[in-house]
């Protein structure tokens, strides 16, 4: 029973931090049409730069995630001026390249500036403690991933749905040429999208850090994890998004528990299981 | 005569919006049929029941004497019923001595051949060639597609049609957005199609139905309101009150 | 109605084409001897080119003719070296000529399976299921050590001499030749593929897969066999691979040399043969002395390479020179 539980609490924290990584890329997906499969390398920017802040700079836990997310916001936007807006509206295969491209540099240049070897971050104290639910005893890391996954989905859900600038990303996700004859300026919202989900990434890539460990191979590792929700969830969808990222961190936790030695081989096999039979999606929408 | 092609009761619903309601057509070897309809009467989903991109509610297409309802386009292509786009496709790259090679080869069951190329099978090239001079476009035979001038495009897009040789021919609109100095060159070339092929034209270019059509077909609203000779069709009131009918709103909307 | 002239043509278009083919047949040939006798102790490191050379071309038929975007055709690749390879070091199969039929086998069969696969889905479903073959090719190879040697790599393999007279030697100079013939049958092979009425047929579904259907071609039937002929080519690289090397590791099923597969392809140039054979000399010759120089940056480089082809020269290498001189060609006839 102990076990069941300990999966389950597992399961949904690893789902959420899938989902605080991904929604970013599923969002600019269905928004900008392009295939992105450098977006876990920024989520692998944020743990750097919070290892780094956290543990040979010493500054306080949530110093570093700020400081996590500000930094990858900043190298991202160079990054977008130069190189992703050469290839909005172009070849699915000319996207693919341009970021599977950028994502050899950016493991490259960590591994030059950090080391092959993977890096914690140390977390406060409050969070390495165990905490008691009066049944049961769960990690305080865990429940902070949850709160932070639950946070992220509504606080996404309440920006696009309420707020004039969510109107003017819906509009532009439905049909960009008419929100821009509507006077929408596509390209800052375009911008700013890719800012926040770059991001959430970091901070997912943050937050995370203990269930998906940072080292320079970490944006190859995870890229069809992410990709695949997108791809399952459905572009752009956020409840899409969030059913995906459960259903994977099910699969996987339940697959590293109680077969160590095949997690990976399950995993993937169930990565094309899913797709096989729902090629458009858990939501069927045609393309 | 007996029908080539026929269709029988039609029907198809979105949700509950009926958009082919009870729809019969049959046509003879030889026909030349025009449907008309004003905006919104479903001749696309017609043409996409009938070519088999979706499937029916209810009724039956049948081609040749066989059932066909529960048939995908590329086997109703295979028995002879062939239509032309209303906006070009066609294969960028390519050169339409290939485009019509291909075609030939596939009504052929050719084109998986894996060794020797079109351009050494000369009954293909000179079948080719011989659609391409008579549609007036054989000095362009090796020129890339995205090169040609668009009417020349859509005559490229008529000879596709008849190198597979069809039974029935549905022609969507085959002179929508060509210049004026080249519609006189796509209409000769379907007064030219074979006599024995029996010819539905979706068009809205009504001199043009006039000057094809030995035989109308009025949908609006998703059912044939008329069926009968082009003189015929001006005088119908149904068919007035459709098309006037519709502009009235069209004018009160605006 | 074809006139005397026109019927010249078609004779003569057969001659010039045989001309070109014969050309490219010469070039690889003269590269291939000048190889030979300029690099005598590279013989190695030539036919591991000559080996992802088979791959590229493969990943070619896929991408570059069909329009097939995948970043997990190494799969294809280390299915014909680990049936090789296991044929050699479990089976006792030493002959190569076998060898090299096994592994064309298992890479049609890799084929077959990552075509069915792959073709289920298309644009960013598809991507994943590539990534995912791959992925799940790899572990597979890793968990089954006891036939492929997990992550120490399967060694063992002796292949006997070719044709029972030419035994593989120390410096790798049977191997080297056994694997430019087999580049030059392929590629004969091959350029006799992409322009038959099949080839059109792919280049077809490659521009308008609706138009295809509406001439009533089969899209899915039609990928599916060039799925296994590529998986055919890719197999033959593989058992090229394992028989000049002797041992087959899990990188041959990795996604970093999908990935690779696809960036040489990019930069030679998709949709030409020659495109395939020039982007993989260029990249690997460019690793060589790159990884010589300087090892730990070469990712970087990779990366940094793949950008300035698809802001520079999206057409490749080849497609580039190609479009150059069509251009000059029109403009003085």
């Amino acid at each position: 029973m102990q076990t069941v539980f300990s999966i389950g609490v597992d399961a949904f924290a690893y789902g959420m931090v899938l989902f605080v990584i991904s929604i970013g890329l599923s969002v600019t997906m269905g928004l900008m049409r392009v295939v992105n499969l450098a977006h876990g390398a920024f989520a692998m920017i944020g743990g750097y730069i919070a290892s780094y802040a956290a543990r040979d700079l010493g500054l306080a836990y949530a110093v570093a995630v700020m400081l996590a997310i500000a930094g990858t916001i900043l190298i991202a936007i160079p990054v977008e001026r130069l190189l992703y807006r050469r290839i909005y509206g172009q070849s699915e295969l000319t996207q693919v390249l341009m970021t599977i491209g950028i994502t050899f540099c950016i493991i490259g240049i960590a591994n030059y500036v950090f080391g092959p070897t993977l890096k914690t971050i140390p977390a406060p104290d409050a969070l390495r403690q165990p905490i008691s639910l009066g049944f049961r005893t769960v990690s305080a890391h865990r429940l902070f991933v949850i709160a932070c996954g639950t946070a992220v989905a509504l606080g996404l859900w309440y920006f696009i749905e309420r707020t004039a600038f969510g109107v003017k990303m819906r509009a532009a996700v439905d049909n960009a040429a008419m929100a821009a004859a509507l006077g929408v300026r596509t390209e800052v919202v375009y911008a700013v999208s890719f800012a926040v989900a770059v991001g959430l990434a970091a901070f997912g890539g943050v937050v995370g850090a203990e269930l998906l460990p940072i080292e320079p191979y970490y944006a190859l590792r995870y890229m069809v994890t992410f990709l695949v929700v997108v791809s399952v969830g459905g572009a752009g969808s956020i409840p899409g998004a969030l059913a995906a990222c459960l259903l994977l961190g099910a699969i996987d936790t339940t697959g590293r528990y109680l077969m160590p030695e095949f997690g990976e081989f399950f995993f993937y096999l169930a990565v094309i299981a899913i797709v096989w039979l729902f090629p458009r999606g858990l939501a069927g929408r045609a393309e | 005569m007996t029908a080539i092609f026929d269709v029988r009761n039609l029907k198809k619903t979105f949700g509950g919006l009926v958009v082919t309601n009870d729809v019969s057509l049959s046509m003879a070897p030889g026909d030349r049929v025009a449907l008309i309809g004003p905006n919104g009467a479903g001749k696309t989903t017609f043409v996409n029941l009938v070519t088999g991109n979706i499937l029916p509610n209810a009724g039956s297409v049948m081609l040749c004497g066989e059932d066909v309802t529960r048939l995908g386009p590329t086997q109703r292509v295979r028995r002879g019923l062939v239509r032309s786009f209303q906006v070009t496709r066609l294969f960028p790259e390519m050169t339409p001595e290939e485009h019509v090679a291909l075609a030939i080869l596939q009504r052929e069951g050719r084109s998986g051949r894996m060794f020797a190329s079109h351009r050494a099978m000369p009954d293909v090239m000179q079948e080719g060639h011989a659609l391409l001079s008579r549609l007036g476009i054989a000095h362009l035979a090796r020129h890339r597609v995205s090169e040609i001038a668009y009417g020349q495009q859509r005559l490229l897009e008529l000879a596709l049609a008849l190198a597979l040789k069809p039974k029935v021919l549905l022609l969507d609109e085959p002179a929508a957005g060509v210049p004026q100095s080249d519609t006189a060159r796509i209409e000769q070339a379907i007064a030219d199609l074979p006599s024995d092929l029996a010819v539905l034209m979706i068009e809205h270019d009504m001199d043009l139905v006039f000057r094809f059509a030995k035989r109308v077909v009025v949908l609006a609203a998703g059912e044939i309101i008329f069926d009968g000779s082009p003189d015929a069709v001006t005088k119908d009131a149904r068919v007035r009150q459709a098309y006037l009918g519709s502009y009235a709103d069209a004018r009160s909307v605006a | 109605m074809l006139s005397g002239s026109d019927t010249l043509s078609v004779t003569g278009d057969r001659r010039a084409r045989l001309t070109r083919d014969a050309i490219g047949v010469l070039v690889i040939l003269a590269l291939g001897i000048a190889g030979y006798f300029l690099f005598p102790n590279n013989l190695a490191l030539l036919t591991r080119i000559t080996a992802i050379a088979l791959l590229v071309l493969s990943l070619d038929l896929v991408t570059g003719y069909c329009g097939v975007a995948t970043l997990g055709h190494a799969a294809l690749f280390g299915a014909g070296a680990y049936g090789a390879a296991i044929a050699a070091a479990h089976f006792g199969i030493a002959d190569p000529i076998a060898m090299l039929a096994v592994g064309i086998i298992a890479g049609s069969i890799a084929g077959l399976v990552s075509g069915v696969v792959v073709l289920r889905a298309h644009g960013l479903p598809q991507l994943v299921l590539s990534i995912a073959i791959i992925h799940l090719a790899h572990e597979a190879a890793n968990k089954a050590s006891g036939w492929t040697g997990g992550s120490d790599g399967l060694a063992g393999i002796m292949p006997d001499a070719v044709f029972g007279l030419w035994q593989f030697d120390l410096w790798g100079r049977t191997a080297y030749v056994f694997g430019i013939v087999l580049l030059i049958v392929v590629f004969v092979l091959l350029r006799q593929i992409v322009r038959s009425p099949f080839g059109m047929l792919c280049r077809g579904i490659r521009q308008d897969p609706v138009r295809i259907r509406a001439m009533g071609g089969s899209v899915h039937g039609t990928l599916v066999r060039m799925y296994i002929i590529s998986g055919a080519v890719a197999g033959a690289g593989g058992a090229l691979n394992a028989i000049s090397t002797q041992v087959v590791g899990l990188d041959s099923l990795s996604f970093t040399l999908s990935a690779e597969a696809m960036v040489m392809l990019v930069l030679g140039g998709t949709g030409s043969l020659y495109g395939a054979l020039i982007g993989t000399l260029a990249f690997l010759w460019f690793e060589d002395v790159v990884s010589a120089a300087n090892p730990f940056h070469w990712l970087t480089i990779v990366g940094a390479l793949l950008i300035a082809v698809v802001l520079f020269a999206p057409k490749g290498l080849y497609g580039s020179l190609a479009s150059y001189f069509e251009h000059r060609g029109r403009k003085n006839p």
